[in-house]
Protein backbone atom coordinates (compact mmCIF):
# COMPACT_ATOMS: atom_id res chain seq x y z
CA UNK A 1 0.00 0.00 0.00
CA UNK A 2 2.93 2.47 0.51
CA UNK A 3 5.51 3.25 -1.90
CA UNK A 4 9.23 2.65 -1.98
CA UNK A 5 9.95 5.81 -1.00
CA UNK A 6 7.20 5.96 2.13
CA UNK A 7 9.22 2.40 3.30
CA UNK A 8 12.42 3.49 2.82
CA UNK A 9 11.83 7.07 4.93
CA UNK A 10 9.72 5.15 7.07
CA UNK A 11 12.72 2.80 7.93
CA UNK A 12 15.55 5.05 7.48
CA UNK A 13 13.50 8.71 8.90
CA UNK A 14 15.95 11.73 8.51
CA UNK A 15 16.44 14.25 11.08
CA UNK A 16 15.07 12.14 13.52
CA UNK A 17 15.52 13.69 17.00
CA UNK A 18 15.42 17.30 19.12
CA UNK A 19 17.11 20.38 19.16
CA UNK A 20 18.08 21.34 22.77
CA UNK A 21 19.13 24.75 21.18
CA UNK A 22 15.77 24.87 18.67
CA UNK A 23 15.07 28.53 17.94
CA UNK A 24 11.43 27.31 16.98
CA UNK A 25 9.02 24.73 18.00
CA UNK A 26 6.15 23.39 16.60
CA UNK A 27 4.01 20.65 17.78
CA UNK A 28 1.33 19.51 16.44
CA UNK A 29 -1.79 16.81 16.89
CA UNK A 30 -3.51 15.60 14.21
CA UNK A 31 -7.49 16.31 14.72
CA UNK A 32 -8.74 13.10 12.66
CA UNK A 33 -6.24 10.43 13.53
CA UNK A 34 -4.50 11.12 16.95
CA UNK A 35 -0.64 11.08 15.20
CA UNK A 36 1.65 14.00 16.93
CA UNK A 37 4.38 15.45 15.65
CA UNK A 38 6.97 17.80 17.29
CA UNK A 39 9.29 19.79 14.79
CA UNK A 40 12.42 21.62 16.10
CA UNK A 41 14.19 24.30 13.93
CA UNK A 42 17.85 26.23 14.32
CA UNK A 43 17.35 29.70 12.14
CA UNK A 44 20.42 31.55 10.52
CA UNK A 45 19.75 34.50 8.53
CA UNK A 46 16.57 33.44 8.26
CA UNK A 47 17.65 30.80 6.60
CA UNK A 48 16.83 26.66 8.32
CA UNK A 49 19.62 26.37 9.19
CA UNK A 50 19.17 23.06 11.18
CA UNK A 51 15.83 20.83 11.66
CA UNK A 52 14.56 17.84 13.62
CA UNK A 53 11.37 15.64 14.22
CA UNK A 54 10.02 13.05 16.49
CA UNK A 55 6.52 11.52 15.58
CA UNK A 56 3.91 9.54 16.99
CA UNK A 57 2.10 8.03 14.19
CA UNK A 58 1.56 5.69 11.46
CA UNK A 59 4.32 4.49 8.59
CA UNK A 60 2.64 7.55 6.87
CA UNK A 61 2.83 10.01 9.25
CA UNK A 62 6.81 8.89 9.85
CA UNK A 63 7.84 9.70 6.45
CA UNK A 64 6.03 12.57 5.70
CA UNK A 65 7.87 13.98 8.60
CA UNK A 66 11.11 12.90 7.49
CA UNK A 67 10.48 13.95 4.25
CA UNK A 68 9.53 17.65 5.34
CA UNK A 69 12.61 18.08 6.95
CA UNK A 70 14.40 17.35 3.93
CA UNK A 71 12.73 19.22 1.33
CA UNK A 72 12.99 22.66 3.94
CA UNK A 73 16.53 21.65 5.24
CA UNK A 74 18.25 24.83 3.76
CA UNK A 75 15.76 27.13 3.00
CA UNK A 76 14.73 30.63 3.25
CA UNK A 77 11.90 30.92 6.23
CA UNK A 78 9.68 32.42 3.10
CA UNK A 79 10.81 29.24 1.22
CA UNK A 80 9.84 26.78 3.88
CA UNK A 81 6.62 28.12 4.25
CA UNK A 82 5.92 27.48 0.84
CA UNK A 83 6.37 23.95 0.71
CA UNK A 84 2.45 22.38 0.69
CA UNK A 85 1.23 18.98 1.72
CA UNK A 86 1.05 17.96 -1.78
CA UNK A 87 5.10 18.73 -2.18
CA UNK A 88 5.64 16.20 0.24
CA UNK A 89 3.06 13.71 -0.87
CA UNK A 90 4.52 14.13 -4.10
CA UNK A 91 8.17 13.90 -3.27
CA UNK A 92 7.39 10.35 -1.57
CA UNK A 93 5.92 9.29 -4.72
CA UNK A 94 2.68 9.45 -3.21
CA UNK A 95 0.42 8.31 -0.84
CA UNK A 96 -3.04 6.10 -0.11
CA UNK A 97 -5.95 8.37 -0.29
CA UNK A 98 -6.53 7.82 3.34
CA UNK A 99 -3.18 8.87 4.76
CA UNK A 100 -3.67 11.69 2.45
CA UNK A 101 -4.80 13.66 5.47
CA UNK A 102 -1.08 12.30 7.42
CA UNK A 103 0.75 14.78 5.01
CA UNK A 104 -0.73 18.33 6.85
CA UNK A 105 0.91 16.98 10.14
CA UNK A 106 3.75 17.98 8.90
CA UNK A 107 2.81 20.74 7.07
CA UNK A 108 1.09 22.07 10.23
CA UNK A 109 3.90 20.91 12.24
CA UNK A 110 6.02 22.91 10.45
CA UNK A 111 4.25 26.36 10.08
CA UNK A 112 4.10 26.18 13.60
CA UNK A 113 7.80 26.08 14.19
CA UNK A 114 7.99 29.03 11.87
CA UNK A 115 5.26 31.06 13.84
CA UNK A 116 6.85 30.23 17.19
CA UNK A 117 10.61 31.70 15.68
CA UNK A 118 8.72 34.66 14.59
CA UNK A 119 6.73 35.12 17.87
CA UNK A 120 9.97 35.10 19.83
CA UNK A 121 12.24 36.80 17.24
CA UNK A 122 9.66 39.53 16.71
CA UNK A 123 11.16 43.44 16.46
CA UNK A 124 10.33 44.89 19.98
CA UNK A 125 7.02 47.21 19.08
CA UNK B 1 13.09 -15.44 5.96
CA UNK B 2 10.66 -17.53 7.56
CA UNK B 3 7.28 -15.92 8.13
CA UNK B 4 5.41 -15.72 10.94
CA UNK B 5 1.46 -15.47 10.66
CA UNK B 6 -0.07 -14.09 13.59
CA UNK B 7 -3.10 -12.82 12.64
CA UNK B 8 -5.50 -16.08 12.98
CA UNK B 9 -8.36 -13.49 13.96
CA UNK B 10 -8.32 -11.75 10.60
CA UNK B 11 -8.32 -15.50 8.58
CA UNK B 12 -7.30 -19.02 9.12
CA UNK B 13 -5.64 -21.20 5.95
CA UNK B 14 -7.42 -23.80 4.59
CA UNK B 15 -6.55 -27.11 7.49
CA UNK B 16 -4.97 -29.74 4.55
CA UNK B 17 -7.31 -31.98 5.79
CA UNK B 18 -10.13 -29.68 5.07
CA UNK B 19 -8.87 -28.74 1.41
CA UNK B 20 -8.39 -32.80 1.15
CA UNK B 21 -12.49 -33.43 1.98
CA UNK B 22 -13.05 -30.35 -0.54
CA UNK B 23 -10.86 -31.74 -3.54
CA UNK B 24 -13.88 -34.20 -4.81
CA UNK B 25 -16.74 -31.40 -4.94
CA UNK B 26 -15.30 -29.14 -7.88
CA UNK B 27 -15.23 -31.46 -10.72
CA UNK B 28 -16.25 -34.62 -9.66
CA UNK B 29 -19.06 -34.49 -7.63
CA UNK B 30 -20.48 -31.35 -9.36
CA UNK B 31 -24.20 -31.52 -9.19
CA UNK B 32 -26.97 -28.76 -8.14
CA UNK B 33 -27.92 -29.59 -4.54
CA UNK B 34 -31.43 -28.55 -5.89
CA UNK B 35 -31.70 -31.22 -9.32
CA UNK B 36 -33.51 -34.54 -8.46
CA UNK B 37 -31.38 -36.27 -10.90
CA UNK B 38 -27.97 -38.68 -9.44
CA UNK B 39 -26.06 -35.75 -9.45
CA UNK B 40 -27.94 -33.68 -7.69
CA UNK B 41 -28.55 -35.93 -5.06
CA UNK B 42 -25.22 -36.84 -4.57
CA UNK B 43 -24.55 -33.10 -3.82
CA UNK B 44 -27.36 -33.00 -1.61
CA UNK B 45 -26.05 -35.88 0.37
CA UNK B 46 -22.47 -33.82 0.66
CA UNK B 47 -23.99 -30.66 1.39
CA UNK B 48 -26.70 -32.49 4.34
CA UNK B 49 -23.90 -33.92 5.85
CA UNK B 50 -22.06 -30.87 6.40
CA UNK B 51 -25.15 -29.27 7.87
CA UNK B 52 -24.89 -32.20 10.09
CA UNK B 53 -21.51 -31.42 11.40
CA UNK B 54 -22.54 -27.63 11.82
CA UNK B 55 -25.45 -28.95 13.96
CA UNK B 56 -23.58 -31.41 16.17
CA UNK B 57 -21.55 -28.52 16.58
CA UNK B 58 -23.72 -26.66 18.06
CA UNK B 59 -25.91 -28.72 19.92
CA UNK B 60 -28.57 -27.88 17.26
CA UNK B 61 -31.18 -29.37 14.62
CA UNK B 62 -29.89 -29.65 10.97
CA UNK B 63 -33.11 -27.64 9.73
CA UNK B 64 -32.02 -25.20 12.29
CA UNK B 65 -28.33 -24.55 10.40
CA UNK B 66 -28.76 -21.68 7.50
CA UNK B 67 -25.94 -21.48 5.27
CA UNK B 68 -24.86 -18.06 4.26
CA UNK B 69 -22.12 -16.36 1.95
CA UNK B 70 -19.75 -15.09 5.05
CA UNK B 71 -19.89 -14.37 9.14
CA UNK B 72 -21.14 -10.96 7.99
CA UNK B 73 -24.07 -12.03 5.56
CA UNK B 74 -25.08 -14.37 8.46
CA UNK B 75 -25.47 -11.39 11.31
CA UNK B 76 -27.09 -8.83 8.75
CA UNK B 77 -29.44 -12.21 8.01
CA UNK B 78 -30.34 -12.61 12.26
CA UNK B 79 -30.40 -8.91 12.67
CA UNK B 80 -32.40 -7.48 9.63
CA UNK B 81 -34.15 -10.74 9.21
CA UNK B 82 -35.63 -10.56 12.82
CA UNK B 83 -36.66 -6.49 12.90
CA UNK B 84 -38.25 -6.91 9.83
CA UNK B 85 -40.21 -10.11 11.12
CA UNK B 86 -40.91 -8.69 14.52
CA UNK B 87 -41.83 -4.81 13.29
CA UNK B 88 -45.28 -5.61 14.90
CA UNK B 89 -43.98 -6.45 17.97
CA UNK B 90 -41.50 -3.64 18.75
CA UNK B 91 -38.96 -1.54 17.24
CA UNK B 92 -36.32 -1.53 19.88
CA UNK B 93 -32.85 -3.22 19.41
CA UNK B 94 -29.74 -3.77 22.33
CA UNK B 95 -26.13 -4.24 21.05
CA UNK B 96 -22.71 -2.95 22.31
CA UNK B 97 -20.60 -0.54 21.68
CA UNK B 98 -17.69 -3.29 20.68
CA UNK B 99 -19.50 -5.50 18.35
CA UNK B 100 -18.20 -6.29 14.86
CA UNK B 101 -19.02 -3.93 12.08
CA UNK B 102 -21.35 -6.57 10.17
CA UNK B 103 -23.75 -6.31 13.34
CA UNK B 104 -22.87 -2.43 14.23
CA UNK B 105 -23.66 -1.67 10.46
CA UNK B 106 -26.85 -3.53 10.49
CA UNK B 107 -28.22 -1.77 13.18
CA UNK B 108 -26.93 1.33 11.74
CA UNK B 109 -29.13 0.68 8.59
CA UNK B 110 -31.89 -0.25 10.77
CA UNK B 111 -32.22 3.09 12.67
CA UNK B 112 -32.27 4.97 9.10
CA UNK B 113 -35.15 2.55 8.53
CA UNK B 114 -36.74 3.91 11.99
CA UNK B 115 -36.25 1.09 14.77
CA UNK B 116 -34.38 2.17 17.91
CA UNK B 117 -30.92 0.53 19.00
CA UNK B 118 -29.64 0.82 22.67
CA UNK B 119 -25.43 0.40 22.25
CA UNK B 120 -24.73 -0.68 25.89
CA UNK B 121 -20.97 0.39 27.13
CA UNK B 122 -18.53 -2.44 28.60
CA UNK B 123 -15.76 -2.07 31.38
CA UNK B 124 -12.15 -1.60 31.17
CA UNK B 125 -11.70 -5.25 30.25
CA UNK B 126 -14.43 -5.21 27.72
CA UNK B 127 -16.97 -7.05 29.66
CA UNK B 128 -20.88 -5.96 29.04
CA UNK B 129 -23.02 -5.94 32.46
CA UNK B 130 -25.82 -8.56 32.12
CA UNK B 131 -27.62 -5.97 34.82
CA UNK B 132 -27.21 -3.43 31.70
CA UNK B 133 -28.86 -5.59 29.35
CA UNK B 134 -31.46 -6.29 31.77
CA UNK B 135 -32.34 -2.16 32.44
CA UNK B 136 -32.59 -1.75 28.73
CA UNK B 137 -35.16 -4.34 27.65
CA UNK B 138 -38.48 -2.33 26.75
CA UNK B 139 -41.69 -3.63 26.13
CA UNK B 140 -40.77 -2.65 22.84
CA UNK B 141 -37.43 -4.76 22.24
CA UNK B 142 -37.48 -7.65 19.66
CA UNK B 143 -33.61 -8.41 19.55
CA UNK B 144 -30.28 -8.95 21.74
CA UNK B 145 -27.30 -8.86 20.10
CA UNK B 146 -23.80 -9.59 21.66
CA UNK B 147 -21.15 -11.22 20.18
CA UNK B 148 -19.79 -14.21 22.32
CA UNK B 149 -15.91 -12.94 22.34
CA UNK B 150 -14.47 -10.09 20.75
CA UNK B 151 -12.52 -10.17 17.55
CA UNK B 152 -9.93 -7.14 18.38
CA UNK B 153 -9.08 -8.42 21.93
CA UNK B 154 -10.46 -11.16 22.74
CA UNK B 155 -12.77 -10.73 25.23
CA UNK B 156 -15.77 -13.72 26.26
CA UNK B 157 -19.06 -12.34 27.25
CA UNK B 158 -21.34 -13.32 29.35
CA UNK B 159 -23.61 -15.15 26.81
CA UNK B 160 -25.51 -17.73 28.80
CA UNK B 161 -26.67 -14.84 31.41
CA UNK B 162 -27.88 -12.58 28.75
CA UNK B 163 -29.62 -15.42 27.10
CA UNK B 164 -31.07 -16.18 30.24
CA UNK B 165 -32.62 -12.85 30.42
CA UNK B 166 -33.74 -12.11 27.31
CA UNK B 167 -35.42 -15.47 27.57
CA UNK B 168 -37.29 -14.14 30.79
CA UNK B 169 -38.16 -11.08 28.78
CA UNK B 170 -39.28 -13.25 26.17
CA UNK B 171 -36.42 -11.38 23.73
CA UNK B 172 -34.91 -12.66 20.91
CA UNK B 173 -31.24 -13.01 21.49
CA UNK B 174 -28.51 -13.41 18.87
CA UNK B 175 -24.74 -14.12 18.99
CA UNK B 176 -21.67 -13.23 16.48
CA UNK B 177 -19.91 -16.61 17.07
CA UNK B 178 -17.17 -15.47 14.47
CA UNK B 179 -14.36 -15.71 17.27
CA UNK B 180 -15.28 -18.23 19.57
CA UNK B 181 -16.23 -21.15 17.19
CA UNK B 182 -13.72 -23.41 17.30
CA UNK B 183 -11.79 -21.95 20.38
CA UNK B 184 -15.04 -22.14 22.87
CA UNK B 185 -17.90 -24.55 22.91
CA UNK B 186 -20.48 -23.50 21.32
CA UNK B 187 -23.65 -25.16 22.28
CA UNK B 188 -26.65 -23.06 21.50
CA UNK B 189 -28.40 -24.50 24.58
CA UNK B 190 -26.06 -23.46 26.88
CA UNK B 191 -25.38 -20.21 25.21
CA UNK B 192 -29.33 -19.84 25.36
CA UNK B 193 -29.23 -18.21 22.43
CA UNK B 194 -31.76 -18.13 19.01
CA UNK B 195 -29.38 -16.90 16.36
CA UNK B 196 -25.90 -17.62 16.37
CA UNK B 197 -23.64 -16.37 13.39
CA UNK B 198 -20.24 -18.20 12.56
CA UNK B 199 -17.90 -17.97 9.65
CA UNK B 200 -15.97 -20.47 7.16
CA UNK B 201 -12.64 -18.70 6.91
CA UNK B 202 -11.98 -18.00 11.11
CA UNK B 203 -12.10 -21.96 11.76
CA UNK B 204 -9.72 -23.38 8.69
CA UNK B 205 -12.45 -23.35 6.08
CA UNK B 206 -12.22 -21.69 2.98
CA UNK B 207 -13.94 -18.06 2.38
CA UNK B 208 -17.03 -17.24 1.24
CA UNK B 209 -18.95 -19.24 3.39
CA UNK B 210 -20.41 -18.95 6.84
CA UNK B 211 -23.66 -20.16 8.53
CA UNK B 212 -26.85 -19.12 10.86
CA UNK B 213 -28.25 -20.89 13.84
CA UNK B 214 -32.08 -19.68 13.61
CA UNK B 215 -33.66 -21.10 16.55
CA UNK B 216 -37.18 -23.37 15.62
CA UNK B 217 -40.23 -20.94 15.37
CA UNK B 218 -37.77 -17.89 14.80
CA UNK B 219 -39.19 -16.02 11.82
CA UNK B 220 -36.43 -14.28 9.81
CA UNK B 221 -37.77 -12.52 7.14
CA UNK B 222 -34.91 -13.30 3.91
CA UNK B 223 -32.10 -11.35 2.63
CA UNK B 224 -31.45 -12.87 -0.51
CA UNK B 225 -34.68 -14.00 -2.59
CA UNK B 226 -34.70 -16.40 -5.39
CA UNK B 227 -35.13 -20.42 -5.24
CA UNK B 228 -36.40 -22.42 -2.44
CA UNK B 229 -32.83 -23.02 -1.18
CA UNK B 230 -31.84 -23.27 2.62
CA UNK B 231 -36.09 -23.91 3.30
CA UNK B 232 -36.29 -20.61 1.44
CA UNK B 233 -34.53 -18.29 3.52
CA UNK B 234 -31.32 -17.57 1.70
CA UNK B 235 -31.57 -18.02 -2.10
CA UNK B 236 -29.07 -19.07 -4.54
CA UNK B 237 -27.17 -22.57 -5.44
CA UNK B 238 -25.27 -23.44 -2.84
CA UNK B 239 -21.35 -22.96 -2.36
CA UNK B 240 -21.02 -26.68 -2.40
CA UNK B 241 -17.03 -27.36 -2.28
CA UNK B 242 -16.44 -24.97 0.26
CA UNK B 243 -19.41 -25.82 2.83
CA UNK B 244 -18.20 -29.25 2.69
CA UNK B 245 -14.96 -27.81 3.67
CA UNK B 246 -17.14 -25.80 6.58
CA UNK B 247 -18.62 -29.25 7.50
CA UNK B 248 -14.99 -30.79 7.87
CA UNK B 249 -13.51 -27.79 9.61
CA UNK B 250 -16.39 -27.92 12.10
CA UNK B 251 -15.57 -31.37 12.71
CA UNK B 252 -12.16 -30.98 13.44
CA UNK B 253 -12.78 -27.90 16.27
CA UNK B 254 -15.13 -29.75 17.85
CA UNK B 255 -12.69 -32.86 17.90
CA UNK B 256 -9.64 -30.49 18.84
CA UNK B 257 -10.81 -27.22 20.38
CA UNK B 258 -10.15 -28.33 23.94
CA UNK B 259 -6.57 -29.28 23.08
CA UNK B 260 -5.67 -26.92 21.01
CA UNK B 261 -6.71 -24.18 23.07
CA UNK B 262 -4.87 -25.16 25.75
CA UNK B 263 -1.91 -25.31 23.23
CA UNK B 264 -2.79 -21.35 22.76
CA UNK B 265 -3.19 -20.47 25.45
CA UNK B 266 0.39 -21.57 26.41
CA UNK B 267 2.05 -19.82 23.38
CA UNK B 268 0.42 -17.15 23.88
CA UNK B 269 1.05 -16.44 28.05
CA UNK B 270 4.36 -17.17 27.15
CA UNK B 271 4.47 -14.47 24.19
CA UNK B 272 2.83 -12.12 26.66
CA UNK B 273 5.52 -12.75 29.28
CA UNK B 274 8.43 -12.85 26.82
CA UNK B 275 7.61 -9.09 25.59
CA UNK B 276 6.53 -8.17 29.00
CA UNK B 277 10.25 -9.22 30.45
CA UNK B 278 11.86 -7.62 27.68
CA UNK B 279 9.56 -4.18 26.78
CA UNK B 280 9.21 -2.09 29.41
CA UNK B 281 5.50 -0.07 29.71
CA UNK B 282 3.57 -2.77 27.80
CA UNK B 283 -0.65 -2.86 28.64
CA UNK B 284 -3.07 -5.70 27.99
CA UNK B 285 -6.12 -4.53 26.46
CA UNK B 286 -8.65 -7.22 27.06
CA UNK B 287 -10.08 -9.61 30.37
CA UNK B 288 -7.04 -11.15 31.82
CA UNK B 289 -8.70 -14.53 31.88
CA UNK B 290 -12.32 -14.27 29.98
CA UNK B 291 -10.46 -14.34 26.86
CA UNK B 292 -10.02 -16.57 23.75
CA UNK B 293 -7.14 -18.05 23.86
CA UNK B 294 -6.03 -17.22 20.45
CA UNK B 295 -5.47 -13.46 21.52
CA UNK B 296 -3.10 -11.24 22.54
CA UNK B 297 -3.82 -7.35 22.38
CA UNK B 298 -1.24 -5.47 23.71
CA UNK B 299 -0.59 -1.64 23.86
CA UNK B 300 3.04 -0.12 23.60
CA UNK B 301 3.10 3.64 25.55
CA UNK B 302 4.29 6.15 23.14
CA UNK B 303 4.36 4.07 20.05
CA UNK B 304 1.82 3.94 17.80
CA UNK B 305 0.10 0.81 16.47
CA UNK B 306 0.92 0.55 12.01
CA UNK B 307 4.62 1.51 12.75
CA UNK B 308 4.86 -1.44 14.14
CA UNK B 309 2.66 -3.66 12.32
CA UNK B 310 4.97 -2.24 9.26
CA UNK B 311 7.89 -3.19 11.48
CA UNK B 312 7.01 -6.11 11.91
CA UNK B 313 6.21 -6.88 8.32
CA UNK B 314 9.53 -6.08 7.40
CA UNK B 315 10.80 -9.11 9.45
CA UNK B 316 8.31 -11.52 7.99
CA UNK B 317 5.78 -11.23 10.86
CA UNK B 318 2.38 -10.44 10.38
CA UNK B 319 -0.11 -8.64 13.22
CA UNK B 320 -2.32 -6.36 13.17
CA UNK B 321 -3.98 -3.57 14.68
CA UNK B 322 -7.43 -3.61 15.91
CA UNK B 323 -9.41 -5.63 13.53
CA UNK B 324 -8.43 -5.97 9.88
CA UNK B 325 -11.47 -4.59 8.54
CA UNK B 326 -10.73 -1.32 10.41
CA UNK B 327 -7.07 -0.82 9.77
CA UNK B 328 -7.15 0.51 6.47
CA UNK B 329 -9.59 2.77 7.90
CA UNK B 330 -8.46 6.38 10.20
CA UNK B 331 -10.70 5.56 12.95
CA UNK B 332 -9.07 4.78 16.32
CA UNK B 333 -10.55 1.22 17.73
CA UNK B 334 -13.90 1.36 18.65
CA UNK B 335 -13.21 -1.50 20.79
CA UNK B 336 -10.54 0.56 22.78
CA UNK B 337 -12.40 3.74 22.69
CA UNK B 338 -15.51 1.42 24.39
CA UNK B 339 -12.97 0.24 26.90
CA UNK B 340 -11.36 3.77 27.78
CA UNK B 341 -7.75 2.12 27.44
CA UNK B 342 -5.32 4.85 28.83
CA UNK B 343 -7.11 7.63 28.43
CA UNK B 344 -3.81 9.83 28.43
CA UNK B 345 -2.51 8.30 25.17
CA UNK B 346 -4.39 7.81 21.73
CA UNK B 347 -5.80 4.48 22.01
CA UNK B 348 -3.56 2.26 19.92
CA UNK B 349 -2.32 -1.57 20.14
CA UNK B 350 -1.59 -4.35 17.98
CA UNK B 351 -2.84 -7.93 18.22
CA UNK B 352 -0.98 -11.32 18.50
CA UNK B 353 -3.47 -13.40 17.43
CA UNK B 354 -1.98 -17.15 17.25
CA UNK B 355 -3.52 -20.36 15.92
CA UNK B 356 -2.42 -23.78 14.62
CA UNK B 357 0.43 -22.51 12.30
CA UNK B 358 2.32 -21.40 15.20
CA UNK B 359 4.68 -23.11 16.93
CA UNK B 360 7.07 -22.15 20.30
CA UNK B 361 9.54 -20.98 18.29
CA UNK B 362 7.41 -18.59 16.45
CA UNK B 363 7.13 -16.93 19.40
CA UNK B 364 10.51 -17.06 20.91
CA UNK B 365 11.15 -15.10 17.24
CA UNK B 366 9.03 -12.71 18.02
CA UNK B 367 10.36 -11.94 21.33
CA UNK B 368 13.25 -11.14 19.86
CA UNK B 369 12.44 -9.13 17.22
CA UNK B 370 10.40 -7.20 18.82
CA UNK B 371 12.02 -5.20 21.42
CA UNK B 372 14.50 -3.25 19.34
CA UNK B 373 11.92 -2.25 16.91
CA UNK B 374 9.72 -0.23 20.14
CA UNK B 375 13.06 0.95 21.21
CA UNK B 376 13.56 2.36 17.81
CA UNK B 377 10.35 3.76 17.40
CA UNK B 378 10.37 4.99 20.92
CA UNK B 379 13.13 7.20 19.98
CA UNK B 380 11.25 8.81 17.54
CA UNK B 381 8.12 9.47 19.35
CA UNK B 382 7.88 12.69 21.28
CA UNK B 383 5.59 10.86 23.75
CA UNK B 384 7.36 10.03 26.50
Amino acid sequence: MYSEKVMDHFQHPRNVGQLPDADGIGEMGNPVCGDIMKLYIKVRDDRIQDVKFQTFGCGAAIATSSMMTELVMGKTLDEAERVTRKNVAEALDGLPPNKMHCSNLAADALHKAIEDYRTKNAPPA
Amino acid sequence: MKKIYLDHNATTPVDPRVLAAMQPYFSEVFGNPSSIHAFGREAKEALERARGRIAHLLGAREREVCFTGSGTEADNMAIKGVAHSYRNKGDHLITTQIEHHAVLASCGYLEKEGFRVTYLPVDGTGRVNPDDVRKAITDHTILITIMHANNEVGTIQPIPEIGRIAREHGVLFHTDAGQSAGKLPILVDELNVDLLSLSGHKIYAPKGVGALYIRKGTKITPLIHGGHHEHGRRAGTENLASLVGLGKAAEIAETERAEESERLTQLRDALHKKITDRIERVFLNGHPTQRIASTLNLSFAAVEGESIILSLDMEGIAVASGSACTSGSLESSHVLNAMGIIPELPPRSVRFSLGRTNTLEDIETVSEVLPPIIERLRAMSPLT
